[in-house]
């Protein structure tokens, strides 16, 4: 068969156009490397500076507002319905609140200088949570939520020092409502469950897809399962599959289950924009004597996520209306992403916590009811 | 030493790239050459930094000798000896050795009026180690992103080198040279059998000749590519296999910093289905 002259001009255009396209899909050098082991062992976080300098504005913590007085009048005693807030001053009350709008509902105007209301079309500002009419009642969802969420951050940073505390200092940078919410209503990394149906292809003996092959960015795009956080920061399901033995005969754990391992690993390392060896020493992934301190400071996250999502957000469930619940109509829950979202600290560890002392005198009782609004 | 009987036509004065005739004589059955004389030295000074290491080191254990890199804060200067700089030294070493035995079987090559076909393949073999040890710790910054010389030592920087990009199964060019090492041992198989079968016939048969392996590959897969052909594929192959390699590391890093799963985002955002 002999192609025609226009054929070959054709194959030559796409294949230029090809060419041309695969090399625009690279980055370049200078990269910037931080060795963080014995030299020679390639122990190494590997950044594009370029790119970190684009993503610099997502890490950068919001300047804090003038100190509030804490003498004075307890809120408890001027306001109706303050349950969880009650033993601030007026003036502490007053402050938290507006920094509460500024990190979770600040006000968006458009162009003509009209507000423009959140997905869902709700509200923002004070109004995102309360009614403008009566502050102290209950009947916008957003406000028993917000009450929960107070409590959960005093809860992470009172019995989570493990993870939040761990700062280079020994003080750690620990939580506040702007570590995961960032100026948006509902904080942009968040998870929910995967409908079992959505992760069938096919029929009968195929149908299956075991939540593989999807290229999905929940896993860095790689073909390992995506429901990665039902099994794991929902439910409590078997991280480690290497067993201690160096002949692995009474290791019951899968090549399957190990994917799923994996499918978790990436999305580790994508949240804190890090790589495998952050945590491990590839050579003995299984070993905590050869791994860095920071696979200790991982493993008591993973619990912390557990703990949260389990007190915190799947009680809240009769709460939320339907358009902030997942497809299979389970609240959008937390993963590493929630906070760290691309750091491999939180805000590259800035101290917001310190600068709002308010947040540590939230008090944990009463439990809010969920009833309290039907 | 005696010659063999068709040895003597072989040596050959001249040919020789530098030095004109002063090291172009034999060792017994060993050409010497001026690049014979540079590989004889840089070896013997490598392996004796090498030693000199393991006695830092304080192992005799050739498992765990090793040999690291400086830390990454030297950059691209001299380490001091006992920081690195002895690995930088067992480089330049290294490097000295290889470029003389490629240089000394170049005029090898010119002595017998054959073609450059052996130093050019011994070449990419140099390139890959190379690319190792200078291209990849130049474009990336500093001499400690070179591997370290070690038989366990080097064995886990490759494997924390792979994992530093989550799946290195989906590096592209890693993808090619696992396919061409693959496929060159394949290919020297079927060579291999193809000539021990047709060498070694049945008991009272002859010696069957290229007619006969050309007829059993068109008999097998329709085509037989010949027995000067099969060693222009093998060298095409294993060639191919060491160059995807140098690749495939040289862009982890200086062209690519995360995932390579990742990479293959540009696919999944063809304008085409995207």
């Amino acid at each position: 068969m002999r192609l025609s002259f226009g054929t070959w001009v054709a194959v030559a255009v796409l294949a230029t156009a090809y060419a041309a396209h695969l090399l625009t899909s690279f980055e370049r050098p200078p990269v910037t490397v931080v060795q963080r082991g014995f030299r020679g062992t390639a122990m190494e976080v590997i950044y594009n500076p370029r790119v970190l300098e684009v993503q610099a504005y997502l890490h950068r913590a919001p300047e804090a507002s003038e100190p509030a007085d804490a003498e004075g009048d307890r809120a408890k005693d001027v306001y109706q319905n303050v349950q969880v807030l009650g033993d601030l001053s007026v003036a502490q009350f007053g402050r938290l609140m507006q920094s509460i709008t500024e990190w979770v509902s600040p006000e968006v105007l458009d162009e003509a200088g009209n507000p423009v209301p959140a997905a869902g079309n709700f509200q923002r500002g004070c109004n995102y949570c309360h009614n403008p009419e009566n502050y102290a009642e209950d009947s916008v969802y957003t406000k028993v939520v917000a009450r929960r969420m107070l409590q959960m951050t005093k809860h992470i940073n009172e019995h989570w020092q493990s993870h939040v505390g761990n700062g280079a200092a020994g003080e750690g940078a620990g939580v506040t409502c702007y570590t995961c919410h960032r100026g948006n209503p509902v904080p942009s990394q968040v998870w929910a469950q995967v409908p079992t149906q959505d992760q069938r292809r096919g029929r009968g003996f195929a149908q299956d897809a075991a939540s593989q092959n999807l290229a999905s960015p929940v896993v860095g795009l790689s073909s390992l399962p995506y429901d990665i956080f039902t099994p794991y920061f929902e439910n409590a399901a078997d991280i480690r599959v290497a067993g201690n033995d160096p002949l692995q005969v009474n290791n019951r754990h899968s090549i399957k289950q190990t994917e799923w391992t994996l499918g978790l690993m990436a999305h580790f390392a994508d949240s804190l924009n890090v790589n495998c060896t952050f945590c491990h020493n590839t050579r003995a992934f299984f070993d905590w004597q050869q791994s860095s301190p920071q696979r200790v400071n991982a493993w008591h996250g993973i619990r912390m996520i557990r703990d949260v999502n389990a007190n915190y957000i799947d009680p809240l469930k009769p709460v939320f209306p339907a358009n902030r619940l997942g497809p299979n109509g389970d609240p959008l829950k937390v993963n590493c992403a929630t906070c760290h979202q691309g750091a491999h600290k939180p805000l590259y560890g800035a101290n917001m916590l310190r600068d709002h002392p308010e947040l540590n005198l939230v008090s944990a009782t009463p439990a809010p009811s969920v009833e309290a609004r039907q | 030493m005696s010659m063999l009987s068709y040895e003597k036509k072989y040596r050959l004065r001249g040919g020789t790239l530098v030095g004109g005739d002063l090291f172009d004589f034999w060792a017994g059955p060993f050409y010497v050459g001026f690049f014979g004389v540079t590989a004889i030295f840089f070896s013997l000074l490598g392996t004796a930094l090498i030693f000199y290491g393991a006695a830092l080191q304080g192992t005799g254990n050739p498992w765990l000798i090793n040999i690291p890199p400086p830390d990454l804060k030297y950059g691209l200067g001299f380490a001091p000896i006992k920081e690195g700089g002895l690995w930088q030294a067992i480089t330049i070493c290294a490097i000295g050795a290889f470029v003389s035995w490629a240089l000394r079987q170049a005029e090898i090559s010119r002595k017998l009026g054959m073609g450059y076909h052996v130093p050019i393949a011994f070449s990419v073999a140099i390139f890959a180690y190379v690319t190792l040890v200078v291209i990849r710790p130049v474009l990336m910054g500093a001499w400690g992103h070179g591997f370290p010389y070690g038989i366990w030592s080097h064995l886990d920087w490759v494997s924390n080198t792979g994992y530093q990009y989550l799946h290195f199964h989906y590096n592209p060019a890693h993808m090619l040279a696992i396919t061409f090492f693959f496929t060159t041992t394949f290919a020297l198989s079927l060579h291999g059998s193809l000539v021990l079968a047709a060498l070694n016939p049945g008991k009272g048969e002859p010696v069957k000749t290229a007619e006969h392996e050309n007829t059993f590959f068109r008999d097998v897969i329709g085509y037989s590519i010949g027995t000067l052909g099969i060693h222009r594929l093998g060298l095409f192959l294993a060639l191919s296999a060491g160059f995807w390699s140098a690749v495939c590391i040289v862009i982890s890093g200086p062209f690519w910093t995360r995932g390579w799963p990742e990479w293959w985002g540009w696919w999944l955002n063809l304008p085409i289905w995207s």
